[in-house]
């Protein structure tokens, strides 16, 4: 049980201290190393949290998905335990996205929000991610929760892309706005250094989390057989 | 003495296999490791407390449920070449599976389109006659009474002519003649050769059809007469139990 | 029992017990009228105003009226563990989903056909001249509604409150079928009426998609 992952206090106070040291890292390089953007300013700093926030909780769901589709057929339950992990975690980054996006847009688009393809897409997903940590939440047999929450997962990836693909076209053909280029098509040299380190150590973050995650779910795995074994004595 | 018609092998009818099985919801275990057979022809009694796993083994052998560990093989079958042995599969279980808005009649004619039977609205109204409903095929399910409705779903699970049996308290509700039309087919299918595990509490019937009498407790087999424990005693344990449970539950 | 056979004979089930009451599809419909005309009091329906938001608040109203009508679809087959009955057959579990979608799109069919008429004297909007693409726009995206609705039906039924979920995990589950049908609705009631085809390729890829999808692991979702 313990020992494979933790051994003890000490280690897991030094993987906590080395994680901050790396996201506060990012946060340096974001603030202070990048160069500052000539169009918008330095709020277009947000841009090194939001845009890999975005692109990892992507990453997140996908692996859900995976792990969904693995745990169907071959009934492993620890893929459902990956599926669980990766949609909560997910979620997280999710929410991160959506809330420093209108930081940002306020000062740059003159609005909080905008009913673009990407964050109106973002914002049904993250809806759905939502929706499968609550449907968890409320099947209560641990067996009929993994299946059914697997098959919810899979048909909400595969909406992802009918949503946002159903988004584009429609904000295309309406007329909007004037907005901002994509700030990542084509990033300079020094912004592009700062942004895939920044890519990176999100990455480790939301990697760390998922398996904490995955961790307490085999925890509360190994209490339930437990107490079904002291039942039975 | 076995029946005298001889059987081909295929359709014999369908003997259940546990191996190491286990059904568990959540950290409740219903079912704790149980390795067990039962032989085809067998008729085998299941008696034992309320809780006590018998109709989580029941559910097993209909292949309705998953084991959560282990494995469950009827006939020849764990499940993944279902439709055969399915066809041959009868339960009556706790609730009737008929649907209350539907008339009797209708009820009977679209489970035999579903068991693919020849002529379904034919075998349906068959089916009616000897439960006793036939003057009331027409009628919603819905205004039935208990009885009645028991009478129906042991009608639906005789349907096909099925050889593999699970009943699960098929009594419970009928009335005087219903029971007799419930002990004289058990009678029938005992003779015809069909599998039957039925779960009881103790009727007399049980006593001279039965050829294996198995106790269940807190989700094992506690004892079999199949592996040395003596049938008449465990039925009368069964029964014992029973009226226990019930002259308790009057003082309540 | 062969998989369409079976799924036929289901339907025929479904049909049968909702022709002897009409309770569901008489409430249904009475619930999508009591939003149509809800809506009238959120802006004022003159012609250019109801073409406009009438076909968005059209699907809107079926969007939330068969959120309501599908979540029966599986609860029912609890009350006397039919279900059981059903999965004890000898038939393929998918047909069972299959027979219920089948029912679902027909029963949904039905309070389109009786809505449409009504909405076009309320707003006031010609449907006749495009009766046939109309047709054509409704039961493409009726057929992702009732693919989804059903399976999320069967979802929600292993839940607690399963009344609120089933409404709170479709519509955004339906989001593009919303979006792509309200365009196309009214692009075909626009003067002149045109049939945006990017929209048709959405809907079609939606209802392929998950008609897919629950043929692969929809038989996971009846499971015990």
């Amino acid at each position: 049980m313990t020992g494979k992952y933790e051994g003890g206090a000490f280690m897991q106070a030094v993987r906590s201290f080395a994680l901050s040291a790396i996201v506060f890292s990012a946060a340096y390089a974001a603030l202070a190393i990048a160069p500052t953007e000539l169009k918008q300013g330095d709020i277009q700093r947000i841009f090194y949290f939001h845009v890999p926030s975005g692109m990892n909780a992507l990453l997140a769901f996908t692996v859900a998905c995976g792990a969904s589709i693995y745990f169907l057929i071959k009934r492993n339950v620890k893929a459902d335990w990956l599926a669980a992990s990766c949609m909560e975690v997910g979620v997280a980054f999710g929410s991160v996205v959506l809330i420093t996006g209108p930081i940002w847009g306020k000062p740059v688009w003159g609005v909080y929000w905008k009913w673009d393809a990407r964050l109106t897409s973002t914002f049904v997903l993250l809806v759905l991610g939502l929706c499968y940590l609550l449907l968890r939440g409320l099947i209560e047999d641990p067996e009929r929760r993994s299946v059914v929450s697997a098959v919810f997962c899979i048909f909400a990836f595969l909406d992802a892309p009918l949503v946002y693909f159903s988004n584009r076209i429609f904000r295309t053909l309406h007329p909007k706005p004037v907005i901002l280029g994509d700030s990542d098509s084509g990033l300079a040299p020094p912004i592009a250094r700062v942004f895939l380190y920044c890519f990176i150590v999100l990455a480790i973050l939301m990697i760390a989390l998922i398996w904490e995650r995955y961790r307490l779910e085999e925890l509360r795995h190994e209490v339930a057989e437990l107490r079904a074994e002291s039942d039975s004595a | 003495m076995p029946a005298a018609n001889p059987i081909s092998e295929s359709s014999k009818a369908p003997g259940i296999i546990f191996e190491n099985a286990e059904k568990r919801f959540g950290s409740l275990v219903a079912l704790r490791r149980l390795s067990l057979e039962i032989a085809s022809g067998e008729f085998v009694v299941l008696v034992g407390p309320n809780g006590s796993g018998k109709t989580t083994l029941l559910r097993l052998s209909a292949l309705l449920s998953r084991p959560t560990g282990g494995k469950v093989t009827v006939g020849n079958s764990d499940g993944a070449a279902q439709a055969d042995v399915k066809s041959k599969i009868g339960m009556v279980g706790h609730a009737t599976m008929v649907y209350d808005e539907l008339t009797a009649e209708e009820n009977l004619t679209f489970f035999a389109r579903l068991y693919n039977l020849s002529d379904p609205r034919r075998r349906a109204t068959e089916a009616l006659e000897p439960a006793g409903l036939a003057d009331r095929a027409g009628d919603l399910v819905r205004t039935f009474s208990r009885g009645m409705r028991q009478r129906l779903a042991i009608a639906r699970a005789l349907l096909a002519g099925p050889t593999l049996l699970l009943l699960d308290e098929p009594a419970a509700g009928l009335d005087r003649d219903g029971a007799a039309w419930l002990a004289g087919t058990l009678v029938r299918l005992r003779s015809a050769g069909a599998t039957v595990l039925m779960s009881s509490h103790g009727q007399s019937e049980s006593l001279t059809l039965a050829t294996r009498a198995i106790e269940m407790r807190g989700g094992t087999v506690v004892a079999d007469s199949g592996a040395g424990g003596d049938l008449g005693s465990i039925i009368e344990r069964g029964a014992g139990a029973h009226s226990s449970e019930s002259s308790t539950a009057g003082q309540r | 029992m062969n998989a369409p056979r079976a799924a036929l004979a289901i339907l025929g089930k479904e049909l049968r017990a909702e022709f002897r009451s009409f309770e569901l599809l008489t409430s249904t419909l009475v619930f999508v009228l009591i939003v149509v005309f809800v809506f009238s009091f959120a802006f004022d329906p003159s012609a250019a105003e109801s073409r406009r938001f009438g076909p968005g608040l059209l699907w809107i109203a079926l969007l939330f009226a068969g959120s309501l009508m599908l979540q029966p679809c599986f609860s029912r087959e609890r009350v006397n563990d039919t279900l059981g009955g059903l999965r004890l057959a000898p038939i393929a579990p998918v047909a069972i989903l299959a027979g219920k979608i089948l029912a679902n799109f027909l029963f949904l069919t039905l309070v389109e056909a009786a809505l449409l008429p009504i909405f076009g004297v309320l707003y006031n909007i010609p449907l006749v001249p495009v009766a046939g693409q109309l047709a054509l726009i409704m039961l493409m995206g009726t057929v992702g509604v009732a693919t989804i609705g059903t399976v999320f039906s069967a979802i929600a039924s292993h839940a607690r409150m399963r009344e609120l979920l089933l409404p709170l995990l479709l519509l955004p589950a339906l989001a593009p079928v919303l979006l792509a049908s309200t365009e196309l609705t009214a692009g075909i009631l626009a003067d002149p009426p045109e049939l945006r085809t990017a929209w048709l390729v959405i809907v079609g890829a939606f209802d392929i998609m998950f008609l897919t999808a629950t043929w692969l692991f929809g038989e996971y979702l009846l499971e015990e």
